[in-house]
């Protein structure tokens, strides 16, 4: 028995010794870089060699000044809504009709699917091509073409080349009453949709829309078929049934999806760097470019580090409540 | 019988708009795919970007050639360093990646300690974050541990950052098996080593093979850390190196084309031949493992 008990003792310091490393590395590489950089940001550091004099909120105060930078918070509002919209209603959807006993149902899963197995990268650089719009000189390219070959070449625009925002016109009489009611401040274009946006939207759903699809056809499959047939007795038609039943069943998943599309799109970057760039007048620009930019193109690490801080303060609203809930209901099961 | 009759073929049109409608995503999702492949197997003289969608007059691969091997004459590097760079990185810190994990998911899932449900938690967080927000300190402490611009430092990074969700895979994995499996093994005298040896590891294949696959692939498509800790190109990874090509002026287009499905074919085909367990590591990334 004791021998028994000096053995459960030793195994629990094992046990420990086992997890010390990566405890240790997150703490240091997670926590402690994240309260480096949270320190940099109030500091004056903007070259090469460290300055750790602190000017307080200067460094934020700063950054809602810039230009650059109101335009970024404005494209990763625009991305990020129409994004979720793209993903959560394409998922749905295609889940949709993939739950309707179709013939091929693994290989369209599969081609719905794939674009999540490859790199921001290589969808940026394919992507590129696809909506580039062509020069005067090579006449139009990618889809524009494919749109003047189907007769379809009045849908021909610019892409992510178009510098337009819409946005509330100062001038206008919608921007007039705004400015009498004391809210002038909506009618900026760092209040409005960059259209350039659009074309980054497409490749980031077409990428991570199968996500979705497999998250919302999990779900429909874990819906007892007993609960339709219940429905269909009743005298409901298909279209009630996924109204009232099916959608309030699913709710939890598009919970989940909102919420683990919405941090990626905060986080943003490899997609833009690859296919865009900033785009004219940071028409495409993001805060995760931004602050690559300005922190190891241009020195600035105070000025990135405080970028740094408001990405990972705006992704950590989103997540740790979820991360909470989550890990918490696992406990209790 | 005769609401049959006068059903049936409302029905049969239902089934016409479902299918026409699913063809309509598969071609939209293929789009990019055909673009890809048809530009790569264009010889040079068929390139242009007027005849984009045509398809080509025969098999070249002559894109591919260039794009693999580069021209020194004209200044262009090829891919076929950068990728193996890839492999050498993301091999090793795949394995490396998954024994931790492995290691971390026993523990706690099975060794549950005193404060264990605040601490995994606490280290799921790490997958969620910005990398923005760890680049700064991340770059001088590779430095200072002489690991900067080398793929030694980048698998170090890669094998870092990957706990969490390593660790939330296999944990949700060890989860599953009883706990009497466990307890009947102590009772018999074996330990937390002996148990993970004999019980649990020779039941870890699938976990292995989805936290392996997981890993493979987001190191693979990995470009954040790649273009901060490699700055010299011979030792970039092939994202990297092909949002170089793709930014350069002198690279064709058709060339950039060919490079881009040269930098996806691996996880492509881990897709392919494994798609059941990268699904599986895909939904492990909202938790619900």
């Amino acid at each position: 028995m004791e021998c028994n008990m000096r053995r459960i003792t030793w195994d629990r310091v094992i046990s420990i010794l086992l997890i010390t490393p990566s405890v240790i590395a997150i703490a240091v590489f997670v926590y402690g870089f994240i309260g480096f950089t949270g320190f940099s940001s109030f500091t004056k550091w903007d070259s090469l060699s460290p300055d750790f004099t602190l000017v307080g909120w200067r460094n934020y105060q700063k950054l809602f000044q810039i230009d650059r930078f109101l335009c970024d918070l404005r494209n990763t509002v625009t991305f990020t809504v129409l994004f979720l919209i793209g993903c959560v209603v394409i998922g749905f959807l295609l889940a949709v009709l993939l739950d309707q006993r179709i013939k091929g149902e693994g290989i369209f899963r599969g081609i719905f699917l794939f674009p999540m197995a490859i790199s921001f990268i290589v969808t940026g650089v394919a992507w590129r091509w696809l909506l580039g719009p062509g020069t005067i000189q090579t006449g139009s390219s990618g889809v524009n073409l494919l749109f003047q070959k189907v007769g379809l070449g009045f849908l021909r625009w610019g892409w992510f080349t178009d510098p337009t925002i819409w946005h509330i016109k100062p001038e206008s009489g919608l921007g007039m009453f705004l400015q009498q009611i004391g809210l002038g401040g909506l009618a900026s274009p760092y209040v409005g949709i960059s259209l350039a946006m659009i074309s980054v939207v497409i490749a980031a759903t077409w990428q991570m829309s199968g996500y979705t699809m497999a998250m919302y056809l999990a779900g429909l499959r874990g819906i007892p078929e007993e609960l339709r047939e219940a429905a269909r007795v009743d005298g409901a038609n298909e279209f009630q049934i996924y109204r009232h039943i099916i959608l309030p069943l699913l709710q939890p998943i598009t919970l989940s999806a909102v919420i683990v599309l919405g941090h990626i799109s905060l986080k943003i970057f490899d997609l833009v760097v690859s296919m865009t760039g900033p785009g004219p007048a940071f028409a495409t620009d993001v805060p995760a470019f931004y602050m690559w930019d300005t922190t190891f193109r241009g020195n600035n690490f105070a000025e990135g580090a405080a970028i740094a801080t408001i990405l990972l303060v705006m992704v950590a609203v989103l997540i740790v409540p979820y991360l909470i809930y989550t890990t918490r209901t696992e406990a209790e099961l | 019988m005769t609401t049959q009759t006068s059903h049936r073929p409302s029905i049969r049109w239902n089934r016409v708009l479902i299918y026409a409608l699913l063809i309509i995503a598969a071609a939209f999702y293929l789009l990019p795919v055909y673009v890809l492949v048809v530009t790569g197997m264009k010889s040079f003289q068929e390139v242009s970007l007027a005849r984009m969608w045509d398809l080509p007059s025969g098999l070249h691969f002559d894109s591919f050639a260039k794009a693999w091997f580069g021209k020194s004459s004209e200044g262009i590097r090829g891919l076929s360093e950068n990728f193996m760079n890839s492999v050498y990185l993301a091999v090793p810190a795949t394995l490396l990646s998954a024994a931790l994990g492995s290691m971390n998911g026993y523990v706690l899932a099975k060794w549950k300690f005193k404060g264990s449900n605040v601490l995994f938690p606490l280290m799921l967080f790490g997958m969620f974050i910005p990398y923005q927000s760890i680049l700064i300190p991340l770059v001088q402490v590779l430095q200072k541990m002489h690991l900067y611009g080398s793929l030694w430092g980048l698998i170090f990074v890669h094998v870092v950052y990957g706990i969490p969700i390593t660790t939330l895979i296999f944990r949700n994995y060890y989860a599953e098996i009883p706990n009497e499996l466990v307890e009947a093994a102590k009772i018999d005298g074996a330990g937390i080593l002996g148990i993970y040896r004999h019980i649990l590891f020779p039941i870890s294949m699938p976990g292995f093979v989805v936290v392996m696959i997981w890993q493979f692939t987001s190191i693979w498509n990995d470009f954040l850390f790649g273009v901060i800790v490699t700055s010299r190109p011979a030792v970039q990874p092939i994202t990297v190196a092909l949002n170089n090509m793709a930014g350069s002026y002198i690279v064709e287009w058709n060339v950039q084309m060919a490079g881009a499905l040269l930098a996806a074919i691996p996880t492509l085909l881990i897709y392919i031949l494994l798609g059941r367990y990268f699904m599986r590591g895909l939904l492990a990334g909202s938790l619900k493992g």
